[in-house]
Order: structure tokens, then sequence, then C-alpha cells
């Protein structure tokens, strides 16, 4: 345990200093407020012309949940732009320490590969963590001038799919990281699985029912997603994005181990 | 302290380290000697539990690498070839992750941080950023990382490569000093280094020993007996005579005769025409020189210079280390291997 704190307070050291982290975190921060504001917008000028209409047609105002589609919009937009910007937060992990030459430091220290494995994976979970936490700031306004107030189990439901979405990708990240020297071809490597990840659901939308195709679907990291942004923890979707990540940190150890393997 | 027994390292089809055994004893400083690519750098991954074997065995302090290879680490300070830094900590906040990493317990930390600093003369700059440092203060950082846990065994892997002179000198003192209660392993392809530092050398040529022994032993046994050069002007009988003259003295092994070259001075400038260049290899431990004088003087010959030859570390390490293009085994080479059966 004191080992991958060891680890863990090595890495957060260096996102402390880390122009990289600086940039993602930030543009990261930057488009969620942009966006924020956008779909506000759209939400109170779709709610406008709805009234509008109501007054022409004289009836009475369809009732909308305004602040929970707000919340839902905005949670499946900070998923996009996880996808995104993952890659780059995963890219150096593995890579820039093979680079540099310290992953002999690591491996040649008396710590074993799965405390450098968790270590590590847990410090790029802080770093997305902080880098979620400033956006609660837009919500609590949603909150505050909404009446009624959403529950807040939907905006709680939200983070948890976030955050696993978010730590499903940074494992993927991480693993593609431990497999390559160059970290460009790590953040294209990333950026193209996650993306597959992705995208298998809209193949199969269009595709056809077969058991291959509910495969694929359950594949999708974004159909699970899409249950906490409706507010529900489904404990499928916990347990597809848990196995996600150990297969993926799993993977990490093996590339460690065959490091030592094929290194020449 | 350490041992390593029938050692082989393969990449693929590639023998990078071959059947390599050797000891070091508690206290020794072993330098590792060879040309760039000779197998030195994965011996010592091996030895730190970076690589696994493709057979043979090494242990530690009686551990072997590779089964116990976590109780190993904690006994071994190693620097890699390139120092292992991160660029963007500070040398202080470096040295005291790598001592967390190195299982130094809470209450020594700060205090073995401290001594590795001012062992590798760096406590000057333990708040800059190592990236601002250069080249030589980044390998005493490395130095220090390799020291912090004062280890048991320390391996270096080229330690002074990269250091100006009054540095390298610094470093080697400090190795020096770390001897008696440290085991430490070297390597290095500058040969002066391996004479002033170690007590023992393994010189290392395409993944095998060539040759091991103390640095003084191995300069005086493979010395290849004594051979001697002269430069004669014959006299009476000609070149054969004086070639079976030379021959007849007792401890010489071997003639080798060739005119000098017509239009070439002789070393002393004089013209070099109906001169003989020899060079006579004798038995290890006879001088033969004064006997080859009388004889050749005695023969009717002007003998106009006699010199023996004196192979430095330098050539002994190139002997033993430069393929030879044709099959014959120079002296060198086989007293080399007389040297290590010998041990």
């Amino acid at each position: 345990m004191k080992s991958i704190l060891a680890i863990f307070r090595k890495e957060m050291q260096l996102y402390l200093v880390s122009p990289i982290a600086y940039a993602v975190v930030g543009v990261f921060l930057i488009i969620t407020g942009f966006f924020f504001q956008v779909l506000l917008d759209g939400v109170i000028r779709a709610a406008q012309a709805q009234a509008m209409q109501a007054m022409r047609a004289g009836g009475g105002m369809m009732e909308m949940d305004m602040p929970g589609l707000v919340m839902r919009q905005f949670f499946g937009l900070m998923g996009t732009i996880l996808l995104f910007l993952i890659p780059m937060m995963t890219m150096g992990v593995y890579a820039e320490e093979r680079k540099r030459g310290t992953m002999e430091l690591l491996m040649t220290s008396p710590i074993t590969d799965l405390q450098i494995v968790l270590g590590k994976f847990m410090a790029s979970l802080a770093l997305l963590g902080m880098m979620l936490l400033p956006t609660t700031l837009e919500l609590v306004l949603l909150y505050r001038s909404s009446d009624p107030a959403p529950p807040w189990r939907l905006m709680l439901a939200g983070y948890i799919g976030l955050f696993l979405l978010g730590g499903a990708l940074l494992a993927i990240g991480t693993f593609v990281s431990s497999l390559t020297e160059n970290q460009i071809i790590a953040a294209a490597g990333t950026f193209g699985l996650t993306l597959l990840l992705w995208l298998i659901d809209a193949m199969v939308r269009s595709g056809t029912n077969s058991v291959v195709s509910e495969v694929l679907q359950y594949l999708s990291v974004l159909r699970h997603f899409e249950d906490f942004t409706r507010g529900v923890v489904d404990t499928s979707a916990l347990i597809f994005y848990a196995s996600l990540i150990a297969l993926s940190l799993l993977l990490t150890l093996r590339s460690l181990d065959s490091m030592r393997w094929r290194r020449a | 302290m350490i041992e390593v027994e029938n050692l082989s390292k393969a990449y693929g089809a590639v023998k990078a380290v071959d059947n390599i055994t050797f000891r070091v004893e508690k206290g020794q400083i072993l330098g590792f000697l060879g040309p760039n690519g000779a197998g030195k750098t994965t011996t010592m991954r091996i030895l730190t539990g970076y690589l696994p074997a493709t057979s043979g065995t090494a242990r530690i302090a009686g551990l072997d690498v590779f089964e116990k290879s976590l109780a190993v680490r904690k006994r071994i300070g190693y620097l890699p070839e390139t120092p292992p830094i991160y660029p963007e900590m500070s040398v202080a906040s470096y040295l005291d992750f790598v001592a967390r990493i190195k299982q130094v317990p809470a209450s020594v930390r700060r205090a073995r941080v401290n001594r590795a600093m001012e062992m590798a003369n760096i406590t000057d700059k333990r708040n800059q950023l190592i990236k601002r440092l250069s080249r030589g203060y980044k390998q005493r950082v490395g130095l220090a990382q390799a020291l912090v846990h004062d280890p048991e065994v320390i391996i270096l892997d080229e330690p002074t490569v990269g250091l100006d002179p009054k540095q390298i000198i610094e470093v080697r003192n400090l190795i020096k000093s770390l001897a008696g209660t440290h085991t430490i392993i070297l390597s290095t392809h500058i040969l002066p280094e391996v004479s002033v530092t170690c007590d023992r050398v393994v010189i290392i040529n395409h993944g095998r020993i060539v040759a091991e022994d103390s640095p003084a032993n191995l300069t005086s046994k493979l010395r290849g007996g004594e051979t001697v050069h002269l430069e004669v002007k014959a006299g009476a009988g000609g070149a054969d005579a004086l070639r079976a003259l030379c021959d007849g003295v007792e401890g010489v092994v071997r003639v080798a005769m060739e005119p000098m070259a017509r239009a070439a001075l002789d070393s002393a400038g004089q013209d070099s025409a109906g001169m003989l260049s020899l060079t006579i290899e004798s038995t290890p431990g006879r001088d033969v020189r004064g006997r080859l004088a009388a004889a050749v003087v005695s023969g009717g010959h002007e003998l106009r210079e006699l010199r023996a030859i004196r192979l430095s570390l330098e050539d002994i390490f190139l002997q033993l280390t430069t393929e030879e293009p044709h099959e014959e085994t120079s002296p060198a080479q086989q007293s080399a291997a007389v040297a290590r059966e010998s041990r």
C-alpha cells in the first residue's frame, strides 16, 4: 500500500507541474462551461416558444422537466468530451516513463508491477476527479435557480456514471500507453480504441437484431453511460465498467511483464 | 555476494550474453570491461531483475535474482546507462520518491536523502529542477539515486559518462570509498577507470568473458611472456643465419622477421638498407634480452636496437576484443585462456 501511495504521490506531483494536465483540464472546463450556457439557452428558448404557442392556442402549458433535460444533456456532453480528452491524459503514463528510462528505475525497485499499475491508475482517477469537480458549480447554479429542484439522485448518478466511464477510458488509455514509447501513438491508439467502443452502439442500431448485435450493444461504453444520465444506477452497467477497468489493468500488467521479456 | 553461473541471454537468435560465470566477494569492486554492445548492460539488467535470463542463474546475497526478485531489488542500488530521472522534479523530491519506492522507512528517509546528496556532492542543487542541471549533475543525481537506500550491492552502468575530469575523479573516489562496506559492479569501456578503481576486472566481448583477474595480474599475465623487438643489420650468413641464431637462444618461442622497407629509416634515423626487423616472443617470465643481444653480436651481426614491448591494459583489451582476421590465436589470448584456467 505504501508503495502504491509512493507511485500515486509521484504521479500527482508530475501532474501538478505538467502543462498537459493543465491544458486538458482547462480545455475541458472551458468547453463544458460554454456548452452548459448553450444548452441552457436552448432549453429556455424552447420553453419560451412553447409558452407562446400555449398562449396562442390558449390551453394549459405542458409540464416540462427543464432542469432534468439540461442535466441529462450536460452529462452526455461531458462524457463525449472525455472521449476526446482522456487519450491525452493517459498517453504519457507509461510511454513517457519508457522513453525516459525511468521505467527501469520503477521495475528494478522493490515494488511489484501491480503496485505500479494501481498507483498510476489511481493518480489518473484523481486527475479525472479534479477535472470533474469544478463542473458541479454549474449544476449547483442549475439547482438553485430551478423550482422545483430536480432530485439530487439525478446528479449523483450522473457523476457516478461519468467517473466510471472516465475510469474505463483511463484504464484503456494507460494500457495502450504501456505498449509504446511514443506518446502520439499512445494517444491515437487510445482514441481509436475508445471511439470504436463508442460507435459499436451506432453500428448495432442500424443493424439487425441477433445475438451478435446484442453482444456488441452490450459492449458499447455509451449505452451504459446513458442509463446513468437518466438517473439510473444499473448493476449491469456497474459491472460492465468495473470489468472493463479490471481487464484493461490486467492487460497493462501483462504488458509490463512482457516488457521485461522482449526488451532489447 | 554476487554469484553468476552459466548465465545466458538471447534476444531471438542473437546471444547478448553467452554462458558467463563470475563471482564478486563482499566488499569488492568488480570492473566490467568491454566494448559497446559486449553484453555489459544486459548482464547488469539481469542482476537487477529488470530482465530475466534465458538460462543460468544469478544470485545476490544467496538469493536468486529471478525467484526472489523483490528481496534482491531491495538490496541493490542501480544506476542504468541513462540516469532514470524525472526532469520536472526537484533533486530533493526526486530522491525522496526513490527512497519511498526503495522502502526506506519514513523515520530515516530524510537523513538518507541528505546523505545521498552529500555523497554525490549535489547538496547545493537540492531544490533545483533536475531539467535545469547540467549533464554531469544529472549523472550524479542518478548516482545519488542508487545510493539513497544504502544498498549492499551497487550496480553502476558507466557511472562516469558525461562527467568532466574533476567530477570523474570525485566519482571514482566516491566509489572507492564505498568499497569494503558495499559490493560494487561497475561497467565501463574506459580502461584507466578499471585499473584505478577496481579490485577485479572481467573483460567481456560478444557476450563471453575473455579474461578475469585483478588489473595488475591481468597486465602481467597477459603480457604474453616478453615480446622483444630488434633491429639488426645482418652480417655474415645474412637473414637465415640470424634467424637460426635467434631460434637457438634459450626461452625463445617464436621469431618473426622481415626486411625493413628500403627507403625507410631505422629508428635512429639511419638509412635502413639491409636492415631486418625482428619480433621475438619468449616464454612467460623469462627475460631473453641479454642472451639475445649476446647471440646477435657474437654472430657478427650489427645490433641497432633492442627493446621489450610492454602491453598496456589498453593493448590487452584491444587484443582480447578485436577480431583476429586469421585463425591463429595471439599469445595474449592464449595466456588469457591460461589466466582463466589458473584462477
